[in-house]
């Protein structure tokens, strides 16, 4: 959602005021310009707490909760929040690493970050299986005999099993992480390009995005069909963070500030927003123009459609008009909650995806009413919260032991997500 | 998806839309609804049409109706309590009783709508039929078949149908909250939308329907239970509104209805 942190303050510090573009000596870094490290971008981490806490919410059966959720008020959805902000985290992170300590050291680290995050998928994965092998033997309603075909990958559990360690077989709802390893991988090839030229890769990067509209290119998954999410069309959200963290998003600070972009934004968000209303209000899509349906639908998540990317385009733009950084509300303990989970998003992630499996099985086994609905989104949220509150206590705990020649290199935490 | 906000408003624009004069058909004394299957109006009306069925009532023609469908279609060892018979059931009871109504059945099991379409020009053939329902998508679903190929194959499987003279009513997947988090349905849901818009042919929304049902607590579809008696009542509502929504898209005034 940070667009341009660098809206009101030229670099990630804060240094100075409400100076876009001011005279800050740019002959240390190459192409790309870093801001100097200190306080973190809390905005960045307050919309990544939020996209957690939506997609947590997004994964369980739909209640009056999910109304709360982005994705009925417009095109794009938490995904998009979340891969943009892990862009930026990643190429703010590692790019200053690449800068300091060369392409090889970085690269490794990059890598050991891929690893970790590989083994959380792998570890859902092991979740999945078990809730889906006792659904497979509990649950025999003859009205579903049909959809029970789903579980005849349970038949060949050698295949399946080493298809989902190739990424290539993944359950619903398991897209996410794959496609962040994917992105990930790539990231040193981003790097070393952003250090270059950023806006040759921007622009390679848009390259490849409408060469995957225009040829069809996608990863094929087991056992037939394709990732859910198309890496191929989805690293453009992931470049443009990184491309706005690399010193793009201050480049764009006028266009930001300007009246003309705010208005575009409000009024495409409007429209956006009608669109969606006739989805769950039948008798307004009177008031659509055929036409129009025709062209616009269908609206694909799967390769990032364009009228996603700009709605996500125009929420962003928003928020950084109206959200600036040195918001004090960002300090309020309100918002902490929030904050403590975007700070440790693959852990919380993962816990995340966890709990809305273990709400569906209470939902399932216990009772499925509103109030049972409501308690378990409301628990989910606040285990989160108190875990995400406990890795921060940890990490404090055992940076004081540690050495304190760590800091300031940036954790890899900053950069993580999933 | 339909919260219990949203819900209110579409039933109170609902109300305010329908005509007073629908009123009477509402409440029918030989078959009223049981309450189980109540759903607001909105999912049971199409602004699609059904030309043919409604010249063929007109004409005092017999209706001749073929579902072609896939698991989900039948119920194991209950085949009179699925739903197409008791749609048929449902339609002679509202129709005037000099209207002769068959309805048959193709279950295409284990088929993608793309496997399916390729029987459709010898079926159309042999059955010759007035209408056709076309239920498809959860083998694809299952599958995780490509959504553009999916759309593309119930694209040409409806120009099929179309081309062999009948109207055509989509159906898409049931609700099944227990394999929600191994299926992904939306995007068949949604390209089997864009389908019935971009012909203009009504689509049953089966997915909403019984999710409504669910929600409200009518039928509670996590039910483990091997007995089929929650398969038998539920079908029996899908038949029920199936026939209700066939009549609403056929334009049938009150005269050729029974009541």
């Amino acid at each position: 959602m940070t667009i341009a942190d660098q809206v009101t303050g030229s670099t990630i510090a804060g240094t100075t005021g409400a100076k876009p573009a001011g005279p800050r000596p740019r002959t240390a870094a190459p192409a790309i310009s870093l801001p100097a490290i200190g306080e973190r971008e809390l905005r960045l981490d307050l919309f990544r707490g939020l996209a957690l806490w939506l997609i947590f919410i997004d994964h369980l059966p739909t209640s009056l909760l999910t109304w709360f959720t982005i994705r009925n008020y417009g095109f794009s959805d938490a995904t998009e929040i979340f891969i943009f902000i892990s862009g930026y985290t990643a190429a703010f992170v590692y790019g200053r690493a690449m800068l300091e300590s060369g392409v090889v050291i970085a690269t490794a680290r990059i890598l050991r970050r891929v690893w970790q995050i590989y083994v959380a998928h792998v570890f859902l994965f092991t979740i999945f299986l078990a809730e889906i092998s006792y659904v497979a033997t509990s649950f025999e309603n003859p009205l579903y005999t049909e959809e029970m075909g789903i579980m005849d990958f349970l038949k060949q559990p050698d295949v399946t099993i080493v298809q989902a360690l190739l990424l290539r077989f993944r359950p619903v709802n398991m897209d996410v992480l794959p496609l962040y390893i994917v992105l990930m991988l790539a990231l040193p090839l981003i790097l070393w390009s952003m250090k270059w030229k950023p806006d040759v890769t921007l622009g390679l990067s848009v390259v490849l995005y409408a060469v995957t509209w225009e040829y069809d290119l996608y990863f094929s998954a087991y056992p037939n069909g394709f990732w859910a999410f198309n890496p191929l069309a989805w690293q453009l959200l992931f470049v443009f963070g990184a491309w706005c963290a690399l010193g793009g998003a201050r480049r764009m600070s006028r266009i930001l500030a300007s009246r003309v972009t705010m208005w575009i934004s409000i009024a495409y968000l409007v429209a956006a927003f009608y669109v969606t209303l006739t989805w769950y209000v039948p008798q307004l899509s009177h008031f659509m123009p055929k036409r129009l349906e025709q062209w616009m639908y269908p609206i694909d998540k799967t390769d990032l459609d364009v009228l996603r990317f700009t709605h996500f385009l125009a929420l962003a733009a928003l928020t950084v008009r109206f959200l600036p950084r040195e918001w004090p509300g960002l300090k309020s303990p309100w918002l902490r909650p929030l904050i403590l989970c975007g700070q440790h998003s693959l852990e919380i992630f993962c816990l995340g995806v966890f709990l809305a499996f273990a709400g569906h099985f209470i939902l399932a086994e216990v009772s499925g009413g509103a109030v049972m609905h409501a308690v378990i989104s409301l628990s989910g949220i606040l285990i989160m919260w108190g875990v995400a509150w406990v890795i921060s206590w940890y990490k404090r705990v055992a940076d004081k032991s540690g050495a304190k020649t760590k800091i300031a290199v940036g954790n890899a935490d900053m950069a993580g997500g999933g | 998806m339909k919260a219990k906000v949203l819900l209110s408003l579409v039933l109170l624009c609902g109300n305010l839309a329908a005509p007073p004069a629908r009123a009477g058909d509402a409440a029918p004394a030989a078959s009223a609804v049981p309450a189980a299957c109540e759903l607001p109006a909105y999912l049971l009306t199409s602004e699609s049409q059904l030309p043919k069925v409604a010249d063929a009532i007109k004409a005092g023609k017999p209706l001749e109706i073929l579902v072609i469908g896939s698991g989900s279609t039948r119920i194991p060892a209950s085949e009179d309590s699925s739903y197409p018979a008791r749609m048929q059931a449902v339609l002679k009871d509202k129709l005037p009783p000099a209207e002769v109504v068959h309805v048959s059945v193709e279950i295409q099991s284990k088929k993608t709508a793309e496997e399916a379409t390729g029987s459709f020009v010898k079926l159309m053939e042999a059955k010759t039929p007035t209408l056709v329902i076309w239920q498809t998508g959860t083998v694809d679903a299952i599958r995780a078949i490509d959504p553009d190929d999916f759309r593309g194959a119930v694209t040409e499987g409806v120009a099929a149908l179309q081309k062999a003279g009948a109207d055509v009513v989509l159906m898409n997947l049931q609700y099944s909250p227990r394999t929600e988090t191994m299926i992904s349905v939306p995007p068949y849901l949604d390209n089997m939308r864009v389908v019935a818009q971009e012909h203009d042919i009504p689509l049953f929304d089966r997915f909403a329907i019984m999710r409504q049902w669910n929600d409200q607590g009518q039928f509670d579809l996590f039910s483990p239970s091997r007995g089929p008696e929650l398969a038998k009542q539920v079908h029996d509502c899908l038949g029920r509104a199936l026939a209700q929504f066939v009549i609403d898209a056929a334009h049938l005034e009150p005269a050729q209805q029974q009541n």
